[in-house]
């Protein structure tokens, strides 16, 4: 399942990361699956949604009060395209791959926004503003080519309109922080 | 009080098409003009194409309005609603007068599994309720249905599975019945992986408790305690409305204790996200998935009817067959077996995306050519262009020529083809797709998605993509069409699940019916439909060129020369074929060949 070798943080990074990580926020979350079958999947998916990502801890501290094994939680971990092991960028950027936006040229808007914006496919931005993602497919065929960020779904795209779309987040994101 | 209603389309495609901002603008116009309606939701009306979609019911009758964004939401209530004038240039479909457009799209269809979807308030029991929903679990429970009895009905319909395989459902909830357990579980597969379907989505989105309901009365009738519905964790909206369905069911005593009234038979329903694993949609990587496990198929048999959920029998179902339940035992088997082929029965929803002029969601008896679907339905081809071939059945299905448009839909007519009917996804491609790109598109979706775990499939499809890039790429050679073919055989021989068995399938069958444009690729290294970039020259048309000089500037090689209003010269040499220039001409001075 998805060989691709999930790329080990850099050392500084994932110091820097982890510094500020508050795993107590785990604790609500193993009390519920603690004694459920099949509870794996759920466990982790919380994790990545109260931390944005799964780090090495998370994993220590499941193991540590579930008794699962870290080795299982990894495989698990690893096997699904949904789960990320390093921290990601404040917006994902998700550019559908499905069949329809690649007959519509899928291939251009990811390749606009990998000059746009500095990184390629499956990186984060310097900023850790954007986080640039293929997937499989959003289900809005109709409106192919389409990219989703955050909640929002952008459809019928051009190279033009998908870079002006990020450029217009990061001005905001500038803003919001000066 | 007056009784208009404004109803406002919020699928997953119409809030994506900016129906939200479409909804809160017609709420904040109702608040400050005071005005007299009653502003509702529905979902999926299935014209993706004209979203956002806003139907106003006056006591005149029904008009639906297509495109209406935020200023035409404002002229719509103003005349509409404010001085009681439809606005007829809008409206796409109305039961007063013949709009004269999309007429076409709605006429041939026959709704089964969609027949609430875009009627309805997806969030609200009573209105399903009121549809006829839940029917036919009350006849169940007033009549003492006995349980082979349904699965006679379903058998009698002749409903095969609706997620691709086209196995009997009737059969297969006899075997999961024929096991005796004290604990049986039943399946909802909405693991919709098909890039290029969303059916599944919209139904859920749309009427979620046809979904619930069809579950009850088939874990009533297999005898299962516990049903769970693996839902894509990328469908938030359909995990909310079904999560928020479920709770209404127990309230009113679908589920729980007695559900439905029947006496004795305890049955609840949960919701379990996927983790996005494309093998998940194989039934026993579905269920290796719900244990928490990775999701990797196992050997059948035992299959799931034996040995499924914990060891438990297991009946597992797609999302779009359990829909058609409801239906099939409040109208009886005939009514659902009066549509369709002689061995395929009932209706298909199909996703209609592409290059055609009306996607969206269409539902048709089965039996249709793909010609009047892609035509009648669908509208043509957009920008009038030469229709080449449709995709159906995604990664595990293939391509069909245009010279097989007569095709009916239905499993065996499909099959035949060399494609598979799958879950409905339909791809419309024009000439301006490349057939060996097509295949390459799938091959790579297939090789990252397979698990692992049989070496054919592991590693023949990585082989496979490795031949498709190097012709893709203009280094084809002598011998590669007939190595595909080979790895092809190999790999459907020797994989333990659909995945393997059916990935070398668009393959397959674009060798089969465009073996030219291969040939073409390998042996004059050219792509007729002008997609492989590498075999792509560019060059600057003299005529229209007038030296802006902005290719120039952006060509990441340097190959571009020529000074201002200057006609500007790519050196072939230099040229990395990224296409940039041709992009960012504003006079079509490029020229691709």
């Amino acid at each position: 399942m998805r060989i691709q070798r999930i790329p080990l943080p850099e050392q500084e990074a994932v110091e820097q990361a982890t510094e500020d990580l508050d795993l107590s926020v785990l604790d609500p979350l193993i009390e519920k699956y603690k004694e459920k079958k099949g509870n794996v999947i759920p466990l982790l998916q919380g994790a990545q949604q109260r931390l944005g990502y799964i780090p090495r801890e998370a994993f220590e501290k499941i193991s540590r009060e579930t008794g699962l094994e870290k080795s299982h939680l990894f495989g698990v971990a690893t096997f699904y395209a949904q789960f990320r092991l390093s921290p990601v960028g404040k917006n994902i950027i998700k550019v559908c791959h499905g069949t329809a936006c690649h007959v519509q040229g899928a291939e251009d808007i990811t390749d606009a926004l990998e000059d746009s914006l500095k990184v390629k496919d499956g990186e984060t931005t310097e900023d850790r503003i954007f986080t640039l993602e293929s997937v499989a497919c959003l289900g809005c065929c109709s409106l192919a080519p389409v990219m989703m960020i955050g909640e929002e779904t952008y459809g019928k795209l051009t190279r033009n309109k998908a870079v002006k779309v990020i450029k217009n987040i990061r001005i905001r994101e500038k803003q919001s922080n000066s | 009080m007056n009784d208009t209603k404004v109803i406002v389309g919020l699928g997953s495609c119409g809030i994506a098409a900016g129906a939200n901002k479409t909804y809160q603008k017609i709420q904040e116009l109702k608040g400050a003009e005071n005005l007299d309606f009653e502003l509702k939701q529905t979902s999926c009306v299935g014209m993706c194409y004209r979203e956002p979609l806003v139907e106003i019911i006056d006591s005149s009758g029904s008009y639906l309005y297509g495109d209406v964004d935020e200023d035409r939401a404002v002229d719509i209530l103003d005349k509409h609603i404010g001085s009681g004038e439809p606005v007829k240039d809008y409206v796409v479909k109305s039961d007063l007068f013949d709009t004269g457009k999309d007429q076409e799209f709605l006429e041939g269809q026959v709704k089964i599994a969609l027949r609430h979807c875009g009627h309805i308030d997806p969030e609200s029991i009573d209105e399903y309720i009121a549809g006829e929903g839940y029917a036919a679990l009350h006849k169940i429970a007033k009549e003492k249905t006995p349980r082979e009895q349904i699965i006679n009905e379903v058998l009698e319909s002749g409903i095969r599975g609706r997620g691709g395989g086209g196995f009997p459902t009737g059969k297969k909830w006899r075997f999961a019945y024929n096991y005796t357990s004290e604990e049986k579980y039943i399946i909802c597969n909405a693991d919709e992986g098909d890039p290029g379907a969303f059916m599944d989505r919209s139904l859920l989105e749309g009427d979620p408790h046809a979904v619930l309901e069809g579950m009850v009365i088939g874990g009533y009738a297999i005898g299962a305690s516990q049903g769970v519905i693996y839902c894509r964790a990328e469908y938030p909206l359909a995990v909310k409305r079904l999560n928020l369905a479920i709770t209404q069911a127990r309230e009113r005593g679908y589920l729980g204790e007695n559900a439905g009234g029947i006496q004795g038979f305890d049955f609840d329903i949960i919701v379990k996200e996927g983790a996005g694993a494309f093998v998940c949609g194989e039934e026993t990587a579905l269920i290796a998935s719900v244990e928490g496990k990775r999701g990797m198929p196992r050997k059948r048999p035992p299959f799931p009817a034996e040995l499924g959920l914990w060891n438990k029998p297991t009946n597992i179902n797609n999302v779009e067959t359990y829909a058609n339940v409801p239906y099939i035992i409040h109208k009886g088997a005939s009514e659902f077996s009066r549509y369709g082929s002689e061995k395929s029965k009932g209706t298909k929803v199909f996703a209609l995306a592409g290059k055609v002029n009306h996607s969206g969601l269409v539902e048709v008896p089965m039996g249709m050519s793909i010609q009047d679907i892609i035509f009648e339905l669908g509208g043509g081809i957009i920008g009038g262009k030469e229709f080449k071939a449709v995709q159906m059945g995604g990664p595990s299905g293939g391509c069909i020529p245009n010279y097989l448009a007569d095709t009916l839909v239905d499993y065996d007519s499909v099959n035949a083809t060399g494609a598979i009917m799958g879950s409905g996804g339909m791809v419309v491609m024009d000439e301006t797709t490349c057939m060996v790109d097509v295949a390459k598109f799938f091959l790579n979706f297939t090789q990252e998605e397979s698990c692992g775990k049989c070496t054919f499939c592991r590693m023949g499809t990585k082989r496979m993509l490795e031949i498709l890039e190097r012709i893709t790429n203009g280094e084809g050679k002598e011998g590669d069409i007939e190595e595909l073919e080979d790895l092809s055989v190999q790999i459907k021989d020797n994989s333990l699940c659909g995945l393997g068995q059916t990935a070398p399938n668009p393959v397959l069958t674009t060798i089969k019916y465009f073996r030219d444009e291969y040939e073409a690729h390998i042996r004059d290294r050219k792509c007729p439909a002008k997609v492989c970039k590498p075999l792509l020259t560019y060059t600057i048309d003299p005529e229209k060129c007038t030296g802006c000089m902005v290719c120039a500037r952006k060509c990441p090689t340097g190959a571009i020369t020529g000074e201002k209003k200057q006609v500007h010269v790519i050196d072939q040499e230099l040229c990395s074929k990224c296409g940039d220039c041709f992009n960012r001409c504003n006079f079509d001075a490029v020229i691709v060949s």
